[in-house]
């Protein structure tokens, strides 16, 4: 993972709902519509824009999901960058709040 | 001597709407076109009509946006100005039935998103069901054109009642949702009966060699009602709120795909389906 601390928050056009175990995401602005994996949906509801990535990989991710520390962080960077040129996520190198216009 | 305004009061799906002219001709067109649901409620909704002269018919698609309080519904063949909140718009456009009927699918598409339903690109009809628990059930067949919305009400046997072969009404009732009839008709140029019933399943249709019903994912069953409700407005909050209408009504109601072959035995399918259900 970057040495800069990641954080991540929430897009503000993104509605997001929990159906049947699923957690389905939709892009207001353009109706575009995702449904979010086990992991995406962790990292998605823990996107407060204050908590760096890292933390939540290591307290939330790996808790739940019994992973090594280093895979989880690489795969949660990849993860992220997708997100966020999805428009579901944003990123920075500073605090965000948490849910934030694109 | 100014000409008396005339009030034709359209109810559609329990919602009524009246439409003011002081047009005698345009006043005889509504009437006739609205037929089924004219109604003598006292009206939710005021419409006042200012006809022009036709232009040439226009098939780009409408734009529904918001400025200040009001919504703005506009096409090249009409314009319409209205505040919802307070029940009232104004409707440019020539006397051209064409024309309304699509101000009035816009109309409903703003007040359903805001009270929880949606109109829905989708065939309905009611099912008597002698025997269940509630007799009467609405079905609802939606999909891409061409995938069999007319023919599932062309093949829809003598005690089923059609709804609309084209734009489905849907709004939340008793815990669950109820379809309604409209007169917005498709293909089969035949208005749907003015009735409404609980509805027991939404199929998303699609043409086989076989009658098979099958399970849809929740996520899959919401991307697809969201593809085919009629919605317009650039306004992320309605489009916010009918993303979590849609998620309720896949967690109420059944939605699976109909994979169907086009003769009649498809609506036994359709029965046993309910009857099923009916038992789980």
């Amino acid at each position: 993972m970057s040495e800069n601390p990641i954080y991540v928050a929430r897009n503000s056009a993104i509605a997001a709902r929990a159906l049947a175990g699923e957690m389905m995401v939709m892009n207001s602005a353009d109706s575009t519509f995702f449904t979010l994996n086990e992991v995406a949906t962790v990292i998605f509801q823990a996107a407060d824009g204050r908590t760096p990535l890292r933390e939540i990989v290591r307290d939330r991710v790996c808790k739940q999901f019994e992973v090594d520390l280093a895979e989880a962080e690489a795969d949660a960077e990849q993860l992220v960058s997708e997100l966020s040129q999805h428009g579901i996520l944003i990123t920075s190198n500073q605090p965000l709040p948490s849910e934030t216009s694109r | 001597m100014p000409t008396p305004r005339k009030t034709a009061c359209v109810e559609i799906g329990g919602i009524p709407i009246g439409l003011l002219t002081d047009s005698d001709h345009f006043f005889n067109l509504l009437c006739k076109r609205y037929h089924g649901f004219l109604s003598s409620s006292r009206p939710e909704f005021e419409f006042e009509f200012d006809l022009i002269p036709a232009g040439p018919a226009s098939d780009e698609e409408a734009r529904v946006r918001r400025e200040g309080d009001d919504w703005i519904l506009e096409r090249g063949d009409f314009h319409v100005r209205c505040d919802l909140r307070h029940g009232r718009g104004v409707v440019r456009q020539s006397a051209n039935l064409y024309s309304l009927d699509s101000v009035l699918r816009l109309v409903h598409s703003l007040i359903l998103a805001q009270r929880g339903g949606f109109l829905l690109h989708a065939a309905s009809a009611i099912c008597q069901l002698p025997g269940s628990s509630v007799n009467d059930r609405a079905f609802l067949f939606s999909g891409v054109s061409g995938a069999g919305k007319t023919t599932m009400t062309r093949l829809a046997p003598e005690d089923v009642t059609l709804l609309t072969d084209e734009i489905s009404y849907v709004r939340p009732n008793a815990g669950s949702y109820a379809a309604f009839g409209t007169p917005f008709a498709g293909e089969l140029a035949k208005p749907g009966e003015n009735r409404s019933a609980p509805v027991a399943a939404l199929f998303f249709l699609e043409k086989g060699l076989e009658n098979r019903v099958e399970e849809l994912p929740s996520a899959e069953a919401v991307r697809r009602l969201m593809r085919n409700i009629l919605f317009f407005a650039e306004d992320q909050r309605l489009v916010e709120a009918l993303f979590a209408t849609a998620c309720d009504f896949v967690a109420r109601i059944p939605v699976r795909r109909l994979t169907f072959y086009p003769d009649g035995r498809v609506w036994d399918e359709i029965r046993e389906f309910n009857e099923v259900a009916e038992h789980v």
